[in-house]
């Protein structure tokens, strides 16, 4: 029950990104190192001028989801962005932007949040995950 | 109740999954090994989630009760 749990965060919506931060915390709060490498919408997400901004939720949340999930906000859930914060306090919580997306998407590191450790390939984040799991998003 | 020697109550009423184990995390941090913390959740889910937390983190699980909707665990830190 130590190795590391990989996620490959992918999705930039809200309700993906909260789940994202789900598995994170609770991967950290349990002592397990947590890699998460940020690609396309999410690593658009972590952007430092956009990542408190309204990321929308997935297509299949509908009118439905959109009420229950700004309600579970209201009621005091917590945002994803003060799990993930909280979680590297507590926690072995690295994150990385995907070099390529970064490229795609023509972002400087000084461009994300703080939030975001670094840069890094598809090499290392295999070799980081090793014999651990990884979690698509 | 008991007469245990709580060091620190962390009251995670309202809050849901991930934060009440978060919030362990943070206050177990914050005693000594042997001192005892206690947490208080709404969170059904912390059923579960916190003798699992406690099992793989190593922090004993020495108490746990619910009343009025309440979740109450004490833990011990490792």
């Amino acid at each position: 029950m130590d190795e590391t749990i990989s996620i490959v965060l992918f999705s930039g919506t809200d309700d993906k990104l909260q789940a994202a931060a789900v598995l994170a915390a609770g991967a950290a709060a349990l002592g397990r190192p947590v890699k998460i490498l940020l690609q396309y919408w999410a690593l658009d997400a972590f952007r430092a001028d956009r990542i408190a901004a309204d990321h929308g939720l997935a297509a299949e949340a509908g009118a439905a989801g959109k009420a229950a999930f700004d309600a579970a906000a209201r009621a005091g859930h917590a945002h994803w962005t003060d799990s993930l914060r909280m979680a590297k306090e507590l926690g072995d919580v690295d994150i990385q932007a995907c070099s390529q997306s970064m490229d795609v998407l023509k972002l400087q590191q000084s461009d994300l949040d703080p939030l975001v450790d670094g840069v890094e390939g598809v090499a290392a984040f295999y070799v980081n995950a090793g014999e651990g799991q990884i979690i698509f998003i | 109740m008991s007469d245990l020697d709580i060091k620190l109550k962390v009251d995670a009423s309202g809050l849901s999954c991930p934060m009440p184990i978060l919030k362990a995390t943070q206050a177990i941090k914050t005693v000594n090994s042997g001192e005892l913390i206690e947490i208080l959740a709404t969170d059904p889910g912390s059923v579960k989630d916190f003798p699992s937390w406690a099992a793989s983190t190593g922090n004993a699980l020495v108490e746990q009760d619910s009343a009025n909707g309440k979740f109450r665990f004490v833990f011990r830190r490792k």
